[in-house]
């Protein structure tokens, strides 16, 4: 027997997440001030009441700057898995219903990408964007690169299962009352994707808050002065002990809980998926 | 049949790093700056030279061109020029795969050592509470970026290669444990254990051969993962290897660097992952 059941952990990590979402989108009013304002005579400052995580070292105040870049991660990693299951949806899906040479071509593709390597395709992509962009643009092409290179594995599992109810007999019925090509795919092919399709989006926002994270310390994320997770734990790197500034670790506390909440989630999720 | 399914995989290997190259040298003469030659500039240099630069470039103009005679070169090893660097590309990577080489094995063996342990002993006791332990331990690396772990093995002194163990091993152990859980569940290895074979003749004689071929397609899949976390790892703890030539050529916008190290781990990462298959399709005794 359990000594806490499945609901509860699931329950507690909704709360956790609508408790940091809810809290990263109340930045304006809970944050002393902007990201970007700079307190010069208080640089790289300690914990105090006006500012409770302290500043980096540019006087910007750290509470702040966590606010905001959660805002950021979290708002942006959804919308990253949202195109990256369009984009699965679109190659796999329509792959997998259409079948034949389609589904073996939409498989190639996805194994083509699927050999590169996710990091290093990710830098290297990266790389071909010029140096001089905004920061704004930086966050966009950020996402919007984790979210058109992201899709490959969901495209797997979409051809999979729309081949699989390609053959199902509700779809052949179907087809021999007479209704074909999209209105079949639209009304009796994709609301049965439909699981597979949330459970897919789920599962990637955690994927690409880790890798926004992983490409923000690398120094090839978000542009300064803009705030994510990613750019956030770079302070970590100019840390010579652990216990020494244990407050600039709170945004690597804040990434691990709301990612530990998300696998405790998406459970059900990944489930549905494999 | 084997021999079919090799020529198979060869087959998908040249067809990938074929595709792969001509998506590598279509980045590379689309990236920014591409048209700009310095060289065109240098004061020393005649009328002629400069005319024959020029001429140069405009042949790589054409992209199919572009990557023919990139593939040819490639062909007699001659992988480029580094922009950042100046240097030979082949020559970079003599210098810096053997580092790699030795932190991504190192990482693998440790990584695939705790997490078998941990798979096997979770399996074999079966106690709800050790289970979760190892769960917990396993996710809570799972949540901590690569690049994290990479910082803090330079903090506490750690080693390299222990780094890239951290970021493999949780992903091994998911799938380990899980392969394991549902091998020991089935009846016949119930009734072995209920007619008291060994713990190891149970492991070895019943469990192996089921999820062993799984675990092989696993092992393909780690390198990949190792390869990718040796990134981080060389970047953060100033490791001169592969990951930190692909980071410094990433900041440096070094295109043909980058997407010459790409291509060489992902014809790596195939070479692993068609191994294994290959491996496990042999242990299996199938025709395919």
């Amino acid at each position: 027997m359990k000594l806490w059941p499945t609901n509860f952990w699931r329950s507690s990590a909704c709360a956790v997440l609508l408790l940091v979402v809810g809290l990263s989108l109340a930045a304006n009013w809970l944050a002393p001030a902007g990201y970007a304002k700079q307190y010069r005579d208080a640089t790289d400052a300690s914990p105090s009441p006006q500012h409770w995580l302290g500043t980096d070292e540019i006087g910007r105040d750290r509470f702040a700057r966590v606010l905001y870049g959660t805002r950021i991660s979290l708002l942006l990693a959804p919308a990253a898995a949202l195109l990256t299951t369009l984009m699965a949806a679109l190659v796999g899906g329509l792959g997998g219903y259409l079948g034949g040479a389609w589904a073996r071509g939409a498989m190639a593709v996805t194994d083509l990408f699927l050999s590169l390597p996710w990091l290093f395709l990710l830098i290297t992509v990266r790389a071909m964007m010029p140096l001089n962009v905004s920061p704004l643009a930086s966050v966009l092409v950020t996402f919007l690169m984790l979210g058109l290179l992201g899709w490959t594995s969901a495209a797997r599992v979409l051809c999979s299962t729309a081949g699989s109810l390609r053959e199902s007999d509700f779809v052949r019925q179907a087809r021999a009352s007479g209704i074909r090509g999209g209105r079949l795919f639209w009304i009796h092919v994709l609301p049965n994707l439909k699981p597979v399709l949330y459970a897919q989006f789920w599962i990637s926002i955690p994927v690409f808050i880790l890798s926004e994270a992983n490409l923000g310390i690398l120094g090839l994320g978000v542009a300064e002065p803009m705030p994510s997770w990613g750019s956030l734990l770079k302070e970590l790197e100019g840390l010579v002990s652990v216990g020494e500034e244990p407050w600039k670790f709170v945004p690597l506390i804040l990434l691990v809980v709301v990612v530990t909440a998300f696998q405790l989630v998406l459970s059900k999720q990944a489930e549905v998926a494999a | 049949m084997l021999g079919k399914k090799m020529a198979r995989h060869g087959l998908a290997i040249v067809a990938t790093v074929l595709l792969g190259g001509l998506l590598s040298a279509t980045l590379v003469r689309l990236a920014p700056g591409f048209d700009a030659d310095e060289a065109q500039l240098d004061p020393h240099l005649n009328s002629e030279s400069v005319q024959a630069l020029r001429h140069q470039r405009l042949e790589q103009h054409n992209i199919f061109r572009f990557y023919f005679h990139s593939l040819r070169r490639a062909a007699h090893g001659d992988l480029g020029t580094s922009l950042s660097l100046g240097q030979p590309v082949s020559r970079l990577l003599r210098e810096r795969a053997p580092l790699t080489l030795r932190l991504v094995g190192m990482g693998l063996l440790v990584s695939w050592t705790v997490a078998m342990a941990l798979a096997l002993s979770a399996a074999w006791l079966r106690v709800s509470a050790y289970d979760a332990l190892t769960t917990v331990i396993s996710g809570t690396f799972l949540c901590i970026p690569a690049a994290v772990l990479a910082l803090l093995s330079v903090l506490w002194n750690v080693p390299g290669a222990l780094a890239v163990a951290l970021i493999v091993f949780p992903r091994v152990y998911r799938y380990a444990h899980n392969l394991l859980a549902k091998a020991y569940c089935l009846p016949h290895i119930i009734t072995a254990r209920a007619k008291g074979l060994s713990e190891l003749r149970i492991l070895f004689w019943h469990v192996v051969p089921i999820a062993g071929p799984q675990l092989l397609a696993l092992a393909g899949v780690s390198v990949s993962i190792a390869l990718g976390a040796a990134i981080p790892v060389e970047a953060l703890c100033g490791l001169a290897g592969v990951g930190q030539l692909a980071w410094q050529a990433a900041l440096a916008r070094d295109l043909p660097l980058l997407t010459n190290l790409t291509i060489l781990v992902t014809l790596v990462t195939l070479l692993a992952n068609s191994s294994a298959d290959v491996i496990g399709h042999m242990l299996r005794g199938e025709e395919a």
